[in-house]
């Protein structure tokens, strides 16, 4: 078992989500970077979809009740087990009563813990996540949280010392696939999406990142029929002010959908912080 | 009737009206394309997420299926969805029976009476797990929301707001107008599947 010494500013238990149910409105919800996670559990020999912890902006002490392998990914923080420094993207050894440290991440927003066995909390529809929206899933971490280890499936040998991560950017370049509905604003907001960039404001959750920009200025007014919404999605409310949506979106909405965020940026966009600006790169929707 | 992009990995198909959206839903249901992750019928239209699905040859696909649904006229239905009909017991004693019948010009046995005569259907899910959109609300009934949303509605509350109603699914926060309450369980995630409310299901209320 891991004993949550201390959880960070928010911490919660993440695998790949519960996909299949958005038609009932369930968020799919999951770990905000995907990638990051799969990573962390390739490096403890887990399977990619195993539970592990999403840490926000670093700051957790986790105490292990037995040993355990464990490899921290995502944003790149301080990491001691014991007082011993250690690192991220390798596997470390955690020996029972050993407690991990992280401090702030010196870039990112989400760092990944994934333990072998993966985090065994009981599945909820499918999915260990806590879904920030909905509620559904185990409750975000507290000091004194204790989460149970195992149930993540059959583990594999490790045979991997290390994995290198891209580099964390403030302003990184973001594709994105124009529409469903683009045709809803003007030329001039179209072509202020790609003029860029836009800032990333303090309302950033699971949920979704808010933007600071250019207003995207409408060509029309009302509001859309509900329908669908995907991962990606960068939704426009009346105010104009994008929001782009993670893991934990609504699964339906009103607002017309200017974009959507190419799938191998979202993680891009899922580690940026308040301040960090991000520059829109329309492109084809059929992948090359 | 167009299909629209919905970034790399979903195509969002204009059905047009609801009862389409429910018979494409429902054929894709039946017979799911490769790859097919989700299916989200809306008021009109069906977002489809397949991650890993070639979108044209899916576009090609959806747009047969599209025309089918579209032409089929409102009768036809080989689905059998339309053959469900879940019935919810109602206790009206909601907190806002009386707000809505001075917003309507109708009298609480008037709004009960109009609001237990409807035959509703479920025409999509969103805002929380289970929360299920009910359109077949009498146009006399339709009232705004709530100027404040209250901070927690009980599950099984029965509401109004616009031109939907819905029983929720579990407590949350809400802006709908509570008619009544239900001792029926709209929403159970140890069950399979876990509503009783998916899309084109009816809904009678019984007072």
């Amino acid at each position: 078992m891991i004993e949550i010494v201390s959880p960070g500013p928010y911490a919660t238990v993440q695998d790949l989500g519960r996909p299949g149910y958005a038609h009932l409105g369930v968020p799919r919800s999951g770990a905000a970077d995907a990638p990051s996670l799969r990573l962390a559990n390739r490096l403890v020999g887990n399977p990619e979809s195993a539970a592990g912890i999403e840490l926000t902006f670093g700051g957790a002490a986790l105490r292990f009740g037995d040993n355990a392998w464990i490899a921290l990914t995502g944003a790149p923080c301080p990491v001691d087990a014991d007082r011993r420094p250690t690192g991220m993207c390798a596997p470390v050894w955690i020996p029972q009563g050993g407690t991990l440290r992280v401090g702030t991440p010196r870039e990112g927003l989400r760092t990944y813990v994934a333990v072998r066995g993966g985090i065994g909390v009981e599945p909820v529809l499918g999915s260990r996540s806590t879904d920030s929206l909905s509620g559904l899933g185990p409750p975000p971490l507290r000091t004194g949280t204790v989460l149970p280890v195992g149930g993540a499936g059959p583990s594999a040998a490790i045979r991997v010392d290390s994995a290198v991560q891209g580099p964390f950017s403030s302003c990184p370049p973001v594709r994105i696939v124009l529409g469903p509905r683009a045709d809803w604003f003007t030329p001039d907001a179209v072509a202020a999406l790609r003029a860029g960039p836009y800032e990333v404001a303090t309302e950033i959750n699971r949920v979704g990142v808010r933007l600071r920009g250019t207003a995207l200025e409408r060509a029309r007014g009302g509001e859309i029929p509900s329908e669908g919404m995907t991962l990606g999605a960068v939704q426009v409310p009346p105010d104009g002010r994008p929001i782009v949506f993670l893991a934990d979106h609504p699964t339906t909405g009103g607002y017309p959908v200017i974009g959507v965020v190419a799938a191998r940026d979202l993680s891009l966009v899922a580690q940026l912080r308040p301040g960090d600006r991000l520059w829109f790169r329309p492109v084809p929707g059929v992948r090359t | 009737m167009t299909i629209r992009r919905a970034g790399e990995q979903a195509l969002l198909v204009e059905t047009g009206s609801l009862e389409a959206a429910h018979r494409l839903d429902a054929l894709l249901r039946a017979d799911r394309p490769e790859h097919v992750e989700e299916i989200v019928p809306g008021q009109e239209t069906v977002l489809v997420v397949a991650p890993d699905a070639d979108q044209e040859r899916l576009e090609s696909r959806l747009a047969g299926l599209l025309a089918s649904v579209t032409d089929a006229g409102p009768a036809r239905d080989e689905t059998g969805t339309a053959a469900r009909i879940v019935e919810i017991p109602v206790v009206y004693d909601g907190d806002d029976l009386d707000s809505v019948a001075a917003l309507t010009g109708l009298t609480v046995a008037e709004v009960i009476a109009l609001h237990a005569g409807s035959e509703f259907v479920v025409g999509w899910l969103g805002f929380a797990p289970g929360f299920a959109y009910l359109i077949g609300l009498d146009p006399r009934l339709h009232a705004p929301r709530l100027d404040a949303p209250r901070t927690s509605v009980p599950p099984g509350s029965v509401a109004i707001a616009g031109p939907y109603s819905a029983v929720y699914p579990s407590a949350s926060p809400g802006g709908w107008r509570l008619l009544g309450r239900t001792d029926v369980r709209v929403w159970d995630v140890a069950a399979d599947p876990p509503t009783k409310l998916p899309p084109g299901t009816r809904v009678r209320f019984l007072p």
